[in-house]
């Protein structure tokens, strides 16, 4: 049912090329997640699915159906605003009704629709009141809800969580994803938090100026991040990458490891440094180490438990087996 | 360092500001106050403030002499008519601007504000004998599209400077949930722009209501307002000073009456977009 392919496309701002020419498919029923750093095109990518932007030149198929030159209404989606774009003159139930009542449905449908609709999203005690009176998470509550009540094909959300504070942003992170499994429609979804992407996504489009840099699962990404950049993007804290004679050494220009792949010692190991800045949050504690000869800082996951101070000597040993190599393309060497 | 609000620098303050308010009240007092003297004591020297004897005649003879209401009608028409009609016609005009500009879009509004800075004496020509062949001279319709037109880009320029306060992305929204072109004016930009649809109405309603070029210049008998009315109290017959307040007093009395009643919404209006 919500199958969504986009061939070629291309956008264009005058004569500002802000998307080359770019294929992808999301499957019908799938959760993909467009990540990437501010300025990278994900959501103008999404404003191109949605058709609040034109495509400069391509074709975008919704169910098969050629829908590039079909206005926005038309296209059976919905969509969810960072700035929720709630109508401020209505209340709740008329914000989520309006979207049934353009479609022209009656009275008694639109009813049973909105008390449903506010019923799975926890809104029936707010239905009258307006959008001013009601918190953030509740706002983006009901910006879902106007989304779910036309029972769309596909739903687009342009980084719905990024104006919550970091409480509620769990919190409406697992709603969406719940939502997403109980309703089981193709959800496309833009962030620049990685770690939204890969909790919620079973596919994540990694996006940079303009160009898929790789598509894959969210473990796919992490373990074979294809280039430096989604090595770099994918993965918190960052991989660490370090060229020189350590990456020569592996065959490699530039060499990779993750944080959580390095073990700490205060007496042995393969790699010697200086403990800069901890950083502990009672699970893990992460901590940033210098003078290695290896990179300018490298960072380095560690048990709760551990405790190293600032000025620290350490060692560090590197799992081999789960060290990441590029050549000077910056393209993964497999 | 924030400014210290002493008792005294209080009270500074708010004696200039009742100064000034004052004195550009005056000249309106004075019509006002004029207008219950006789004509002997209107032209008394030195001048009659507030201890004369208050009389009701002037009012008297100018309703005996003219007929206040039929003006009256014709300026409460000629003023409403220009001003609905204009904001039917700027309310999409400004839409396209404020959310769909182009590369022309500045150019546009800037073009039909300069249209303002023409003196108008400059196309009295031209539009009185067009309006003698169209057979609009001295009708209330030639005068509500005279003032409509006249009036039309202060009117798109305050409806653009609230509509550019409007989140887009609401917009967008109303389109993704099916709303079409009209419907997505009609019940999501216009009712979300309504106190400045508002005070643009009285603004404008306002000006069409004390514009004295045109409507003494189109008009003869039939669909003069009110400011043909006072007009015709200032000459022919020597200065006749309290009769002239009176008639005076008579044509503003009812936007003063609006104004005083609507002033928050005008305030507003007009320092909408001043400030974020």
């Amino acid at each position: 049912m919500g199958q969504i392919v986009l061939n070629k496309v291309q956008k264009k701002f005058d004569d500002v090329e802000v998307i080359p020419p770019l294929d992808l498919t999301i499957e019908d029923g799938e959760f993909a997640v467009f990540v990437g750093p501010s300025g990278c095109g994900k959501s103008t990518l999404l404003r191109l699915i949605a058709g609040l932007e034109d495509v400069t030149s391509g074709s975008i198929q919704i169910n098969g159906r050629e829908s590039s030159d079909i206005p926005p209404a038309k296209r059976g989606l919905s969509m969810v605003f960072q700035s929720y774009a709630l109508y401020p003159h209505m209340s709740v139930r008329k914000n989520i009704a309006f979207p049934l009542r353009m479609a022209k449905l009656d009275k008694a449908e639109i009813k049973s629709r909105v008390e449903n609709a506010a019923a799975v999203l926890n809104l029936t005690d707010y239905l009258d009141r307006r959008p001013g009176q009601l918190s953030g998470g509740q706002r983006q509550r009901v910006a879902i809800g106007r989304a779910i009540v036309r029972e769309p094909s596909a739903f687009l959300f342009d980084e719905p969580l990024s104006n919550l504070d970091a409480a509620l942003r769990v919190g409406m992170r697992l709603e969406i994803s719940e939502l997403h499994k109980r309703l089981d429609t193709t959800m496309v979804y833009v962030t620049h938090d990685q770690v939204e992407a890969m909790t919620m996504a079973d596919k994540i489009v990694v996006l940079n100026a303009g160009v898929i840099e790789q598509v894959g699962s969210p473990l796919d990404l992490y373990h074979n991040p294809k280039n430096t950049f989604v090595a770099g993007f994918i993965g918190s804290p960052k991989m660490n990458l370090m060229t020189g004679e350590v990456a020569e050494k592996a065959g490699a220009q530039t060499l990779g490891v993750r944080p959580e792949h390095i073990a700490v010692s205060d007496s042995a190991g393969e790699w010697s440094g200086v403990v800069g800045v901890s950083e502990h949050l009672g699970s893990d504690s992460f901590f940033h180490i210098h003078e290695t000869g290896l990179a300018e800082t490298i960072t380095v996951r560690a048990d709760g438990e551990v405790n190293f101070k600032h000025g620290d000597q350490i060692f560090l040993t590197p799992r081999t087996d789960m060290m990441h190599k590029f050549d000077g393309g910056g393209n993964r060497i497999v | 360092m924030a400014r210290a609000t002493t008792k005294t620098r209080k009270a500074v303050v708010t004696i200039a500001a009742w100064m000034i308010g004052l004195t550009i009240f005056f000249p309106i007092l004075w019509t006002i106050l004029t207008s219950f003297k006789t004509e002997g004591q209107a032209i008394n020297d030195p001048p009659l403030f507030f201890f004369f004897d208050w009389t009701l005649e002037n009012y008297a003879i100018v309703q005996e002499r003219s007929n206040y209401m039929r003006f009256l009608w014709n300026s409460i028409i000629i003023a409403g008519g220009s001003t609905v009609l204009g904001i039917i016609i700027a309310v999409p005009a400004a839409w396209s601007m404020a959310f769909v500009p182009s590369k022309r879009t500045k150019d546009i509004l800037l073009w039909m504000l300069s249209t303002k800075m023409l003196p108008a004496v400059g196309v009295l020509y031209p539009i009185y004998l067009m309006f003698i062949k169209l057979g609009l001279l001295d009708t209330r319709i030639g005068l509500v599209i005279v003032l409509m037109l006249i009036n039309m880009p202060i009117i798109v320029w305050m409806l653009y400077t609230y509509f550019r306060e409007i989140p887009a992305e609401i917009l967008e929204a109303a389109r993704m949930d099916g709303a079409s072109l009209r419907s997505e004016i009609l019940y999501v930009l216009t009712p979300m722009a309504i106190p400045g649809i508002a005070s643009t109405l009285l603004l404008n309603f306002i000006l069409a209501w004390n514009e004295a070029f045109w409507t003494l210049n189109l008009t003869a008998a039939k669909a003069a307002p009110l400011t043909a009315f006072i007009a015709s109290y200032s000459s022919p017959e020597g200065l006749f000073f309290a009769k002239l307040s009176a008639a005076s007093t008579m044509a503003i009395a009812p936007i003063l009456i609006l104004g005083w009643f609507s002033q928050k919404q005008l305030v507003r209006g007009l320092t909408f977009g001043a400030v974020k």
